[in-house]
């Protein structure tokens, strides 16, 4: 007997709502692409659960593929940061607000 | 949470430790002031969830996990933050922008709270078993994983592996500074 | 000859016509040439239809002349028809007759203004439309002559726009005409409603089919239209404002023609109003009441003018006391006799005040019979046809009415009779200020005298004969083109009574003529009482007239000109207050709500979508934070919409 699917949902749940604040509360964008990750890896776990739950395979070939793509998505991230910020050392998200209304 | 007590000791000390480090690393990355730190925390919560994976029998992916994301990419993190010098501590008790953080919490508990509600009104899992083959099975969960990757979603690897080529690419065409006797991008702002 | 008759209104319409196109190019005199022209090739029409008319069988005659179908809506159908009988042509005859004397007139009168053709133009377009009311065969052309005469009349009277007087005369006649327009257009929806058509052969001989309270109403409310047209009480204030038009238009308009239009329109419905006692009697008293108001106050006004102004209304009170006590032969008599003699006295007065340069304060003339005869045995013609002494003209027809009054009720007739003494007395009293006693013209820098009136609005400005009122050089007799039709309009008024002596049956001309039209006269008084009242008549008339004669053989008797009589009794400042200013203000009340509400509701949207875009741009913050706070609360609607369906 293990433990209870319920339980790991619930506790990916936690983990997604704890990313989705942070990436709103915090200014510095690194630690913003942190909590885009925090929310990859609770839906990761979400996967794997079913995966065990409904014993399918597809589960975990998506967390394979979701993995790819959070690595490709933060090299291209991380390089668009690089660009923008290399002059600007004190910058943090909040600095682009020209766009307003 | 009867569910838990149904489940034997050791399983029930692993999961609980392994959650409690999941959600102090998440809260230590949201928390922490220098970004440095949380890159850390991040790394104790890729580890946690390395050891979730291992519970629910995705061995490989656990071991991918650690290296990929906990190995690499946190690892580019760090350059980057050392790089650009942006590890100076963030002012976290100021906040501009006004109800952005009390909206924030709310939005956070109330979705939580949504989520739970809506998996306890009916079953958390519900849906069809093996649609794309067994996961539980006598091979090895490498060898699993591998026909399903290789054979019936050979199409998204091959898009995947691209999609890591375009990214490379990507980043190297960003981040150049280009030769003195050409202006740069940002030179020219 | 009467198949032709539509050639009668077309006449003038083509002088209108021609002279909009090329009045100013046939400029001074031409231009009044071609309209006079006009106008008397209408009377020549008129009397060849009158000749035919006269050939036909008594009983017989009327005709229909049709021109073509104008409003054929539904269960409406007008045309464009004209109704020949004895009356209408009768209305014709002096319509077309004394206009074109009154052309001839204003060729002579109007020389010099800057706009000369353009008078013609209005000339003719008022006796067009004037024709068109008088002839037409069914309610609503005669509505449409109705309303072209009262424009005609606006245009006219404000002809010296320039002067602010004038304009406001042109306004404030315009105005009152249309509530009396008012009543007549609810009269012609209830007759429609009551028969169904609008001709008057259609409605008038079925009369009888109306309900007694229907014609009154109808009756009401066309006496309505007849008292703005003709300047009874209350709504005869714009004649005497009149005057600020050129005194042909005076003559033309405000004496012989346009203020008979009521009368015409009351007799012409004789057998609706035989049907509504009650409408009668409120007719006949409204009538007497308005004579002898008038009369007051002609008796202690300075301006040459208003005193004739306010003897056209007195007059023109007498018919409808006429059409009230049923005597509408009496009307019909006294409008013709009238017609004659008050534009013959109108147009005295225009010959007096071209002779003396545009001078019109009556207390500023004096001795004109040595300088201007033709003018002054013409107008003491007029005087006397108006006073009332035989033979002349005025007697035959007052006296008539008077007969009618006494028929009716003894108290209208003695209102009639002290109304006729004053009458004489005022026409004296006018006679021995202009052309008898000293030359007070010739006093140059003379005072003013010891009672200054307020209401003179002072003569015709810069424009018809370019004098001022100060140089008051030798007063001279007019041009013939004036005076023939002073003479004319003088021999009128003494022969005139012939048409209608009240002798015997064969000398009552007028009467066996409208026959057909009026049926029997229901008039009859026995030959003693008739003599008597006669007597009595001509005895009120010779006492007016020797008080008049003796009290003014100097001008100035203040005693004689109480204030309220020089006030008009205060009418003017009385309706400024009561009518005028409230509806000023229920005016600016509704511009501002069409300002604030109307305006506001529209403008109110436009500025609340403003406001409100406003108000939501500032969602647009430029913080991708706040925009990613957007997105998570989408979300947590999106988990709580599927929480509620699980559930």
């Amino acid at each position: 007997m293990t433990v209870d699917a319920g339980a790991y949902l619930t506790v990916a749940a936690a983990l997604f709502t704890i990313g989705a604040v942070g990436l709103l509360i915090r200014r510095n964008v690194l630690v913003m692409f942190m909590c885009v990750e925090l929310m990859l890896n609770a839906v990761n776990l979400t996967f794997v659960t079913y995966a065990r739950e409904l014993n399918d395979i597809g589960g975990q070939s998506l967390v394979f593929f979701v993995l790819v793509v959070a690595a490709a998505e933060v090299v291209v991230g991380l390089g668009i940061i690089v660009s923008i910020f290399r002059r600007r050392v004190e910058a943090t998200a909040d600095d682009l607000h020209e766009l307003s209304g | 949470m009867t569910l838990l007590l149904a489940a034997t000791k050791v399983d029930m000390t692993v999961f609980v430790v392994a959650s409690v480090i999941v959600l102090s690393g998440a809260i230590g990355v949201v928390i922490a002031r220098n970004p440095v730190h949380s890159a850390l925390m991040l790394v104790m919560t890729l580890f946690g969830i390395a050891v979730l994976f291992v519970a629910q029998d995705a061995q490989f992916l656990a071991a991918v996990q650690v290296i990929v994301y906990a190995g690499a990419i946190v690892v580019l993190f760090l350059f980057v933050i050392m790089l650009l010098g942006v590890d100076r501590e963030e002012n976290l008790g100021l906040e501009e922008l006004r109800a952005q953080r009390p909206v924030a919490f709310l939005l956070g508990v109330i979705a939580l709270a949504e989520i739970i509600l809506l998996g306890r009104g009916a079953d958390w899992v519900s849906g069809a078993s093996s649609v794309a083959g067994r996961s539980q099975n006598e091979t090895a969960n490498v060898e699993t994983l591998a026909r399903s990757i290789f054979t019936r979603y050979l199409l998204a690897f091959e898009a995947t592996s691209i999609l890591l080529v375009i990214a490379v690419v990507g980043a190297v065409v960003l981040a150049r500074r280009l030769s003195p006797s050409t202006p740069s991008r940002e030179d020219q702002q | 000859m009467i198949d032709a008759a539509w050639l009668i209104p077309a006449f003038p319409l083509t002088g209108f016509v021609l002279l909009v196109l090329f009045g100013r190019r046939l400029g001074d005199p031409a231009a009044g040439w071609l309209a006079t022209a006009m106008t008397g090739l209408s009377f020549l029409v008129t009397a060849g239809v009158f000749v035919d008319l006269l050939s036909m069988e008594h009983a017989a005659r009327h005709a229909t002349v049709d021109v073509f179908s104008w409003i054929p809506v539904g269960g409406l159908s007008v045309e464009v028809a004209f109704l020949i009988d004895p009356l209408s042509i009768t209305m014709a005859l002096f319509v077309t007759g004394v206009g074109a004397l009154i052309h001839l007139y204003s060729v002579g009168y109007m020389h010099g203004d800057g706009r000369y053709p353009t008078f013609f133009v209005y000339l003719n377009l008022f006796v067009f439309s004037m024709l068109m009311l008088v002839l037409a065969d069914n309610f609503l052309l005669s509505f449409l002559g109705w309303e072209g005469v009262g424009a005609c009349s606006y245009l006219l009277i404000s002809f010296w726009f320039t002067r602010e007087t004038a304009a406001s005369a042109g306004k404030k006649a315009f105005v009152t005409n249309r509530i009396g327009d008012f009543g007549f257009m609810i009269a012609m929806f209830l007759i429609f409603s009551a028969f169904g058509t609008l001709t008057y052969s259609g409605v008038l001989p079925h009369a009888e089919e109306l309900t007694k309270g229907t014609a009154t109403a109808i009756a009401l409310l066309l006496f309505l239209g007849a008292a703005g047209k003709s300047a009874q009480l209350p709504l005869y204030v714009w004649l005497p404002d009149a005057m600020e038009g050129p005194t042909p238009v005076s003559a033309l308009i405000h004496a012989a023609t346009m203020v008979t239009a009521g009368v015409y329109l009351m007799v012409r419905v004789a057998p609706i109003l035989e049907l509504a006692p009650t409408a009668m009697t409120i007719i006949a008293c409204v009538g007497a009441a308005t004579a002898l108001f008038a009369a007051t106050i002609a008796c202690a006004q300075n301006d040459i003018k208003r005193v004739l102004a306010y003897s056209t209304i007195s007059q023109l009170g007498y018919m409808f006391l006429a059409v009230g006590s049923g005597a509408y032969v009496a009307a019909i008599f006294h409008m013709v006799t009238h017609a004659f003699f008050k534009a013959l006295m109108f147009l005295g007065a225009g010959s007096v005040i071209h002779g003396l340069h545009d001078e019109q304060d009556m207390k500023r003339m004096g001795n004109l019979r040595k300088y201007m005869p033709i003018t002054w045995v013409t107008f003491m013609i007029g005087w006397l046809a108006i006073a009332g002494v035989p033979p002349f003209a005025g007697f035959w027809s007052k006296d008539e009415i008077l007969l009618g009054a006494w028929n009716k009720s003894p108290i209208l007739w003695f209102v009639g009779l002290f109304t006729a003494l004053l009458t004489a007395y005022y026409m004296t009293r006018q006679v021995r200020l202009v052309f008898y006693g000293d030359d007070r013209w010739q006093q140059a820098e003379h005072p003013a005298p010891a009672v200054a009136d307020p209401e003179l609005s002072h003569a015709e400005p810069v424009a018809p004969n370019g004098h001022g009122p100060s140089e008051h050089a030798d007063p001279h007799e007019s041009p013939p083109t004036m005076w023939i039709p002073l003479v004319v309009l003088a021999v009128l008024s003494v022969v005139g009574g012939v048409i209608n002596l009240p002798f015997s049956h064969d000398t009552e001309h007028l009467l066996r003529w409208l026959e057909p039209v009026l049926g029997e006269e229901a008039i009859h008084l026995f030959d003693g009482n008739k003599i008597v009242l006669a007597l009595i008549a001509i005895a009120a008339s010779l006492i007016g007239l020797a008080i008049g004669w003796f009290a003014w053989r100097t001008a100035d008797r203040p005693e004689l000109e109480p204030e309220p009589l020089r006030r008009a009794w205060y009418i003017d400042p009385l309706y400024q207050a009561i009518i005028a200013r409230p509806g000023q203000a229920l005016a600016d009340l509704s511009s501002w709500v069409d300002r604030n509400v109307v305006d506001g509701a529209v403008n109110g949207i436009a500025v609340a979508f403003r406001e409100g875009g406003g108000q939501l741009r500032r969602l647009q913050t430029g913080y991708v934070r706040n925009y990613a706070l957007g997105v998570a609360a989408g979300t947590v609607a999106l988990l709580a919409w599927f929480y509620m369906r699980a559930g």
